[in-house]
């Protein structure tokens, strides 16, 4: 009987497993070239997965209402507006669900939006499941981040607004967080151009990364919460005022968002504080996964 | 003696095989600032990685006939490290030269490896047929011998692997990797070639 029970136990472990997640119902779940990637619906949210089961988030939208966005760094993201207004030509690298370019398609109808993304079948998912769009002025590109932005230097390409968002939570493409790579993307960026890069907040990297953007660009701000959004400006840091006067002017546009300055602008702060001998990562020395490993 | 000279081969060949497998890995990352880590950057490394041994196979079996000396061995090892020599000192441009023409990554990155990285290891896969020669002494025990080569050889890939991957790129630059691997084969080629010409003298 005891035997019987445990039988039980286990059959019911098994099929609650296969199930995934009591009450999530699973839409697609495909080996891609890259990696694993689930899309289920979970509690009114949909969602993507890399891995299978115990992977973290890496796009969500909530069913009742597109628009809003979920997780806290897309919103610190947004923040890059504060820096500059009006960006008229946009790359994301990194696409996801696509919720960045999807936000900013609303926001600025007619600016050039180009995403970079390594993973023809999370372009696809994107696309079937979370309502994102590649027409008109949307391209996306199917190709390495860094081959993109080498390429597009070498064509002269400029833009006033570049979003890096091509780590998760385990894995970064290590080619894609090194001084050299940084200067490619300074390239590309227009005299007041800005760059927002969504990367980690807990880890030996962190000041690795701290003293690499530095070296590139000098000062720039950080909003911490889960993650770490590096946000800065070529030329130079925008003053306080400008900042939160451009935040007064987004207030109404980023409700649908669900965020707005009194989420962001207290989250603002100009990263400081790294050991001066901390070493620069570089195309010769670029260990982020170890580091990122080590806490 | 002939124990520490049989001692030697199989240095030589588990050194090889360490050489082969820690060039191949951090030729991954040589190649991404240019074409990127896709999958098949990786492709293109491989293969080339894999026609270069087979040459070198070949190439080695067939220079093992005539006149096999452990001198000769140390030529070989030395001349790997000679041809690698361009990987530190040209990689760069040279990659950024290949950037420019080739549009494809998928070619872009075939024929840089090609360039860089076919001479030094077809050079080194010709360690481990002209090391059998060597060791082998009768017939009946030659397939004995070929076997202890192979495992040596492939023993120090897997050494090479984890060493590089795990602790090398946290510690060193990839250049200072390269020129520490390449001092490693110059001093082991060297006292095979000294070694081996104190015993042709004899």
């Amino acid at each position: 009987m005891i035997r019987n029970k445990w039988v039980a136990a286990l059959v019911a472990g098994m099929l609650l497993g296969n199930a995934a997640w009591a009450g999530a119902t699973e839409l697609y779940n495909k080996k891609s070239l890259y990696r694993n990637i689930l899309v289920y619906e979970d509690d009114g949210l949909r969602c993507m997965k890399f891995g299978r089961t115990t992977g973290s988030r890496q796009s969500c939208i909530q069913l009742s209402d597109h628009d809003k966005l979920i997780f806290n760094y897309t919103k610190m993201m947004m923040a890059a507006l504060y820096l500059n207004p009006e960006p008229k030509h946009i790359l994301i690298v990194g696409l996801g669900g696509g919720t960045l370019p999807s936000a900013l398609r609303k926001l600025f109808p007619a600016s050039q939006i180009d995403v970079v993304e390594i993973d023809p079948a999370v372009a696809e998912v994107a696309q079937r499941f979370f309502y994102f769009s590649s027409t008109g002025n949307t391209k996306v590109f199917e190709e390495d981040g860094r081959v993109f932005v080498k390429r597009a230097l070498k064509q002269k390409a400029k833009y006033d607004l570049v979003m890096l968002d091509a780590f998760d939570h385990e894995y970064i493409p290590e080619h894609m967080l090194t001084k050299e790579f940084l200067l490619e993307v300074r390239g590309l960026l227009t005299e007041k151009g800005v760059l927002a890069a969504n990367t980690f907040s807990s880890s030996r990297l962190y000041d690795y990364e701290s003293a690499t953007y530095y070296s590139v660009f000098g000062d720039f701000y950080r909003l911490n919460k889960n993650n770490r959004v590096i946000l800065l400006r070529k030329g130079g840091l925008p003053a306080m005022s400008e900042i939160v006067g451009n935040a007064k002017k987004f207030e109404d546009r980023f409700r649908p968002l669900d965020t707005g300055k009194h989420e962001l602008l207290p989250l603002l702060a100009v990263e400081s504080g790294w050991p001066a001998d901390t070493k620069i990562l570089t195309d010769q020395y670029s260990p982020s996964n170890l580091l990122n490993a080590q806490r | 003696m002939e124990q520490f000279r049989k001692g030697l081969v199989f240095i030589l060949a588990g050194w090889s095989g360490y050489f082969v497998m820690a060039i191949e890995l951090l030729s991954g990352r040589i190649l991404a600032p240019n074409f990127g880590s896709s999958i098949y950057v990786w492709g293109g490394v491989i293969t080339v990685f894999m026609l270069a041994l087979s040459v070198g196979y070949l190439l080695g079996g067939h220079l093992s006939v005539h006149a096999p000396s452990l001198r000769r061995l140390g030529y070989l090892m030395l001349g790997a490290a000679v041809a690698t020599l361009p990987v530190v000192f040209w990689g760069e441009p040279l990659l950024d030269r290949i950037f420019e023409f080739a549009h494809d990554p998928r070619y872009g990155s075939l024929l840089a490896s090609s360039v860089l990285f076919f001479l030094p290891t077809a050079i080194s896969g010709t360690v481990s047929p002209y090391s059998i020669r060597l060791l082998v002494k009768q017939l009946h025990v030659s397939g004995k011998s070929a076997g202890s080569l192979y495992f040596v050889s492939t023993f120090g890939s897997a050494v090479g692997t984890i060493c590089t991957s795990f602790y090398l790129v946290l510690w060193f630059e990839i250049n200072q990797i390269f020129i520490g691997m390449i001092a490693v084969s110059v001093l082991i080629g060297l006292v095979a070639v000294l070694l081996g010409g104190l015993h042709d003298k004899k």
